[in-house]
């Protein structure tokens, strides 16, 4: 019985009801992506039409249209519309299948999602479709069948499918944030979903656990811990009980993948001197990539793996630089502020956000990849720290001291749209967004 | 025949109570030279006594005395040890140059070692909570560095230091101004 069920739920059945003629990179113009929070899509997802009756299929109508709003809006391209303001009946047909696109168009919207829904005995058929109302127009048409459990996954489906329609990108539904949080006591690293849902502990160190990075399958997670009373480098599989430790003379710290390879650069100082390397997914040294007395640290890859951003006091104060791997020539890349750290590359491959200081306290920039044009993000609201593009390059998730203790944030790369990602005991920090996963 | 008869009897009873007389006599003589010798011997064993308990005193004395300078000496030790421990070195913000006090202090630190030729040490990196935690790391790991550079110059040897940064994830003193961060830019010195 129940591995019928759990066959039913990976059996999530995603089917196009209707092919969408002329649907190409031409429809791709609903969302400039190059300024795409300037001016937000009204969009409107009223309650899903109950194909079914019974107490199910009423509740589910309801959350599953609010989950479907929420995850739209976490992509911060949405204006989501007030339920109030509708004047179409959900539950009658114009509300799901035989849509009066004046009844929208005339309240703002621009886009629609209507679903209908049909819950039997634990088994969940959802249909869902996106109109552009002006056009009057069916964008994306889906059915999807599986379980009540598979709810969750079902709407990041289809908003991934929205998204695609919308910008030609998959969007982020199916990655992951990886954090460090004192929930335990102690730091220790945490995995939770995208927007914050379905938290799950990693480590059991007891110990100092920080810098979770992962590799560019997501299959693998790097970090330092002192598990074994020193700053060691754990390389484990997430799902398996493989892995290494790096165990060094000195520090085994900032570990980075490098894109689409399984070896990563990390600093190590059993020369004397934090010097930055590269190492095997096997913790095995490759080659020395830094050269200079005094600290160099926190490797950030560029998305082709030819460059690397690091932080370096080799002029005084910590700045970031670019190496470019082929030449071995390095550029520094900040002249702003006195203590600039903690460079991300952006997935784009065109932008680098990195932590600022002034004050003792830091703010979120981010910078040309040729060093023009640095624009702070996040002003007046405490520490903010860590920042991590999501695999998309539209979002940046940092940590933050604005409500007190540290917690982790989300905003839009151009600094819009800032909001806490989840609470949870204790203080979080130092979050790393997963890359794109192969879909579950 | 009768006669021969009583004066056999006679000298039954008389010979053996001569005899007797005899033995008590010769007893009694015996018994007073071994007086004599006792008292003689108890003399010479309490002067004995006597010269055993003053050489006793005066080893317990001696003792005590040696105790006495054990114990200053173990006082001093102690301190010195302490103060190995205790005496951190302070840094300016986001350096790991050694200050002319921290040098003073290290140099107390190699007298110490050198005194306690046994004794190994693990030198620790601290930072305040400023700055990021990577970085900071980094830091921690130069100015460990830094204090043992000092000290295998001073001639200690480097098998016997070991470093350890804890970046700023173990500060000494949890406020968030000046103060606080002043003690925590430090290092801390452990023996192994």
């Amino acid at each position: 019985m129940k591995s019928c069920r759990t066959l039913i739920s990976w059996l999530i059945a995603s089917v196009f009801i209707l092919t969408i003629p002329g649907m190409s990179l031409a429809g791709y113009d609903y969302i400039d992506i190059t300024q795409p929070y300037l001016r937000k899509l009204p969009i409107a997802v009223p309650f899903f039409k109950k194909i079914s009756t019974g107490n199910d299929a009423d509740q589910l109508s309801r959350t599953l249209s609010d989950l479907l709003s929420e995850t739209l809006d976490f992509t911060g391209y949405f204006k989501i519309l007030n339920r109030e303001a509708f004047l179409a009946n959900p539950q009658t047909d114009a509300g799901f299948a035989n849509v009066i696109f004046h009844d929208w168009t005339s309240i703002g919207a621009e886009l629609l999602v209507t679903g209908g829904i049909l819950v039997k005995d634990n088994l969940l058929e959802i249909e869902l479709r996106l109109y552009d109302t002006f056009k009057e127009k069916l964008l994306v048409g889906k059915r999807y069948k599986g379980g009540i459990s598979d709810q969750r996954r079902i709407i990041r489906r289809f908003c991934s499918d929205v998204i695609y329609s919308l910008t030609g990108d998959r969007g982020i539904f199916d990655t992951e944030i990886a954090f460090v949080s004192t929930s335990s006591g102690t730091k220790e690293i945490y995995i939770c979903e995208f927007d914050g849902y379905n938290i799950r502990r990693v480590t059991y160190t007891k110990s100092i656990t920080l810098t979770p990075a992962w590799s560019s399958d997501g299959q693998w997670i790097a970090y330092t811990s002192y598990a074994r009373g020193k700053p060691d480098l754990y390389i484990k599989h997430l799902k398996e009980k493989r892995g290494t430790v790096v165990s060094k003379k000195g520090i085994n710290i900032t570990p980075a993948w490098r894109p689409n390879q399984f070896d990563l650069a990390a600093t190590l100082s059993f020369s004397g001197d934090p010097e930055i390397y590269l190492l095997t997914g096997t913790g095995k040294v490759i080659k020395r990539l830094t050269n200079n007395k005094g600290i160099d640290v926190s490797p950030a890859w560029s998305p082709d793996g030819k460059h690397m951003a690091f932080v370096s006091k080799r002029s005084g104060t910590p700045q970031i630089y670019i190496k470019n791997l082929a030449s071995g020539q390095v550029k520094r890349l900040t002249f702003q502020g006195r203590y600039n750290t903690q460079p991300s590359w952006s997935p784009k491959g065109d932008k680098i956000a990195y932590a600022s200081m002034e004050g003792g306290l830091n703010n979120i920039f981010v910078i040309n990849t040729d060093g023009q044009n640095p624009i702070q993000l996040t002003h007046n609201e405490g520490d903010n720290e860590s920042p991590s593009w999501s695999p998309d390059g539209n979002l940046i998730v940092f940590s933050s001291t604005r409500e007190g203790p540290y917690r982790i944030y989300v905003m839009t790369g151009y600094g819009t749209d800032q909001r806490r990602l989840l609470t949870l005991k204790g203080q979080q920090t130092q979050p790393k967004w997963s890359p794109k996963m192969t879909r579950k | 025949m009768r006669n021969k008869l009583w004066i056999i009897l006679t000298l039954a009873f008389i010979v053996p109570g001569l005899l007797f007389t005899v033995s008590c006599a010769k007893k009694a003589v015996k018994d007073d030279a071994a007086l004599a010798q006792q008292a003689q011997d108890e003399e010479a064993k309490a002067a004995k006594a006597a010269a055993e308990k003053a050489r006793q005193e005066e080893l317990a004395r001696q003792q005590a005395m040696e105790e006495q300078q054990l114990k200053e000496e173990s006082t001093l030790k102690q301190e010195a040890r302490d103060m190995f421990l205790n005496d951190d070195i302070h840094f300016e913000f986001d350096s790991s140059t050694l200050t002319s006090g921290a040098q003073l202090t290290l140099k107390k630190k190699a007298e110490w070692l050198q005194n306690n030729p046994d004794a190994a040490s693990t030198i620790e990196g601290h930072c305040d909570e400023r700055g990021t935690s990577e970085y900071n790391l980094a830091l921690g790991d130069r100015r460990a560095n830094s204090a043992k550079a000092f000290l295998v110059d001073l001639g200690i040897s480097a098998s016997r230091l070991t470093t350890i940064s804890y970046g700023e994830e173990r500060p000494e003193d949890p406020g968030h101004n000046e103060e606080s961060w002043a003690k925590n830019r430090r290092c801390h010195f452990t023996i192994k």
